[in-house]
């Protein structure tokens, strides 16, 4: 079974919701939208105090190529525009809307049949391109990259292949999963619709050995497609990363940075995007809602919850059972790469893969000791680094021996500091020795 | 309760490895040895060991508290105590106390604590302490007791060990003078003249594969170590019969232990397996060279001194295969 070569570790699963149905999650009194659900440049509203929006109305439009629209998951009120703590942590304008019933927008088709592509010939990519862009679609996996950008690959280069990402390798998070379980065939539709949009005839879905039943059931399905592969990964993380799976699947390995994955030829989408693609192009729904894992080992009902976007987290919590006594962290996203959430106020954003709780005792960091140089770290660096040099040369701040080992290869998955005896900080250090060479680097480009 | 919630960055997990779980793993693996040594020394080994250790922990422990005021204690992280092991099994049996005593102090107090402590230290502690007293009382360190006189200490018979009569041969460049070898089973379980750690091969291979499964190291320094042995000592073996065959000569002296528990230690070796396999070729090519051509018949314990010196250069050069960079040809 195929996997990426260099490194790797294996956390834990807890897929404690892996066998829970996706319900839909109960709608919020008042819908919180940021203008920052995306990565490039923010919204801008086109509402103002007092408008009446329904589900699916446009409230902050696209600035730019690389930005999207930000749309109404609710019906009712724009109560007003003001500063939030979203799930990045920092303050942002955000779009708050008072709800009142449940209208939507008459253009949405609700009904759920299926419609493939062979019902719609007269789709062309440019088509799809423009839908995906007006339905404000961004990477759903948590790297909420605009979807559109993917899918126009510059000038000079050439894509090859569509692989989508179906590997959910964070632990506990079964969000992907329970998608494929319940939509197949609207993801392969989905995956037929990237085909289309960047011009390929052959697409992979890459789905981790611990999704059997999901593989199973793709696997039957896909044979209405011939130009669709499903392709079985060994369990490892982080091969949901993007160039942990194009190698995994295709064994070739995406240059340094600056490189993109189109370099390669690979264009690679989330499976939960796959299926916003679909609703998208489709049935003309724009995306404004998600499904959530919301989980922890002392939660009373762990579940995957179909929520509108906006809907505050605590809210979700209380669907699953309410706050568990003792909780110490709330994590946005997996416990490897997620970000601890401030409060229980931060709306869910188009990002949010999962809500992890997790009780004081695990939340707390073990004690750190002197690194005893075992090379655990180097050997475990799925982008061929050195881990324990990266952190130390960033600690000392020598810029210069950060960006020569290439600190900006770092894609931040944490293996080093998950699986440091020492229990050092290798990653806090990282990233900050990353962020400060890339900025370097911007600064020295633009002189 | 939402006002203290506790924020931090990823990842949020730990795979619950530790220094201790190492330190102590590799103590773990140490019992087959520590067995076989008491099995073959007795009351020797057992007075020679237990000094070793405690007198480790207790240079440890002082050290750290009065001369470097530390405030916590590093005693427990069991690096003391695998130093005090290690050095222990590089000694004859019947050392007395004082010499032990002077060696865990070199080991543990210049070896190790003069550089920061645990992390810290450029040259394996046993090893340094186990070389200073090789210096500093050449003849308490080079008689070996035989094998099996369990109620003996101080007043253990000595004889010739493997190394000298393969030494012997060599010097006088008569072959014959190696039927005086123990055969290689004997060898193999260690009923010999010798460092009591170092006699039976099979108690440390034992010790190595349990290393191994619990991936407390890999495969690269031993695997590259003894293989480099085998295959020059066979080359000298097969151009001169007055060089013992390469299976007596990866049985005897100090090269199991060394390849397996000293070379392998996390501080001093190299951190990319490129970079460990240079350093295991490295040491094996030392060490039959100065076991063959040097004034000393046991060679381990220098070259791994001396790639110890040559780490840092070795973690310069040898870069781990980046993700995506391009091999040139």
């Amino acid at each position: 079974m195929k996997t990426f070569k260099i490194g790797g570790v294996h956390p834990s699963e807890n897929k404690l919701s892996a066998a829970e149905p996706i319900r839909p999650a109960g709608l919020p009194e008042q819908a919180v939208f940021s203008l920052y659900q995306h990565i490039g440049a923010p919204a801008k509203p086109i509402v103002a105090k007092g408008d009446v929006v329904k589900v699916g109305t446009m409230l902050a439009e696209a600035d730019g190529f690389v930005s999207v629209p930000v749309h109404s998951s609710v019906s009712g009120k724009v109560s007003k525009i003001d500063a939030i703590v979203d799930a990045s942590g920092y303050r942002r304008p955000a779009i708050f809307v008072d709800v009142e019933g449940d209208e939507w927008e008459e253009s949405i088709d609700r009904t759920p049949d299926l419609v493939t592509l062979a019902q719609r010939p007269e789709l062309t990519a440019a088509d799809i391109v423009a839908k995906v862009k007006a339905c404000g679609i961004v990477g759903m996996g948590g790297a909420t990259f605009p979807c559109h950008v993917k899918l126009s690959p510059p000038k000079g280069t050439k894509a090859e292949c569509v692989i989508i990402n179906a590997v959910e390798c964070e632990p506990y998070l079964t969000a992907d999963h329970r998608l494929m379980q319940e939509k197949p065939d609207e993801i392969l539709v989905g995956v037929s619709l990237i085909m289309k949009a960047v011009g390929v005839d052959k697409g992979y879905i890459g789905i981790e050995n611990n999704k059997r039943d999901a593989i199973a059931l793709l696997t039957e399905n896909v044979k209405a497609y011939p130009q669709i592969e499903i392709v079985p990964l060994q369990v490892k993380y982080p091969q949901g990363g993007e160039k942990q799976l194009i190698e995994a699947v295709t064994g070739r390995e995406v240059p340094a940075p600056p490189a993109l994955p189109i370099q390669v030829g690979a264009v690679v989408q989330n499976v939960g995007t796959t299926f916003a693609i679909y609703e998208a192009v489709m049935k003309n729904k724009p995306l404004f809602e998600r499904v959530i894992t919301v989980t922890g080992m002392d939660l009373q009902k762990p579940s995957n919850l179909l929520a509108r976007i906006g809907t505050p987290m605590k809210r979700l919590i209380e669907e699953c059972g309410g706050l568990p006594e003792h909780t110490g962290k709330v994590i946005g996203g997996g416990p490897m790469m997620g970000k601890a959430l401030m409060n229980l106020d931060v709306p869910v954003c188009k990002g949010s893969s999962g809500l992890l709780l997790m009780n004081e005792r695990a939340a707390r960091r073990r004690e750190v000791q002197p690194c005893i140089r075992c090379a655990k770290c180097v050997s475990v660096c799925p982008m061929g680094l050195e881990p324990y040099l990266l952190a130390t040369v960033s600690h000392l701040r020598n810029w210069d021996m950060a960006e020569g080992n290439d600190i900006t290869s770092c894609i931040e998955c944490g293996s080093c500091q998950f699986t440091c005896p020492s229990s050092r900080p290798l990653l806090d250090n990282v990233r900050m020795g990353k962020t400060t060479v890339m900025a370097l680097i911007r600064a020295r480009n633009a002189k | 309760m939402a006002n203290k919630l506790i924020v931090s960055l990823s990842p949020h997990v730990h795979n619950r490895d530790s220094v201790q779980r190492n330190m102590y793993g590799v103590c773990f693996a140490l019992i087959p040895a520590l067995l076989t040594s008491l099995y073959f020394f007795g009351v020797g080994a057992a007075i020679v060991l237990v000094t070793s250790v405690v007198s480790c922990v207790f240079f440890e422990w002082s050290i750290t508290k009065y001369i470097l005021k530390r405030e916590r204690t590093t005693i427990t992280d069991g690096s003391a105590i695998l130093t005090g092991l290690l050095l222990g099994f590089n000694l004859p049996s019947n050392l007395p106390v004082w010499i032990i005593l002077i060696g865990a102090l070199v080991a543990i107090g210049v070896g190790k604590l003069t550089f920061g402590g645990l992390g810290c230290n450029p040259f394996n502690p046993a090893l340094v302490g186990r070389v200073f007293l090789l210096v500093s009382f050449p003849v308490q360190m080079t008689s070996w007791p035989k094998a099996g006189q369990l109620s003996s200490y101080l007043d253990a018979e000595t004889a010739a060990t493997p190394l000298s009569v393969m030494k012997e041969a060599i010097k006088s460049g008569d072959a014959s003078v190696l039927h005086k070898l123990p055969d290689a089973i004997d060898l193999l379980i260690g009923q010999t003249g010798g460092s009591m750690g170092e006699v039976s091969a099979l108690a440390l291979l034992i010790g190595l594969a349990y290393m191994l499964v619990r991936r407390i190291i890999t495969w690269h320094i031993p695997v590259s170590i003894l293989l480099t042995v085998f295959v020059i000592s066979g080359l000298l073996h097969l151009s001169n019969p007055i060089y013992a065959s390469p299976f007596s000569v990866l049985l005897t002296g100090g090269i199991m232990l060394g390849a397996c528990f000293m070379a392998t230690d996390y501080v001093t070796s190299p951190m990319t397996a490129k970079g460990q396999v240079i350093y295991g070729i490295a040491i094996g090519f030392l060490t039959v060279v100065i076991r063959t051509f040097g004034a000393y018949p046991e060679g381990m314990s220098f070259a791994i001194l001396i790639m110890n010196a040559f780490t840092p250069l070795i973690n310069t050069y040898c870069k781990p295969k980046r993700f995506g960079e391009v091999v040139k040809k």
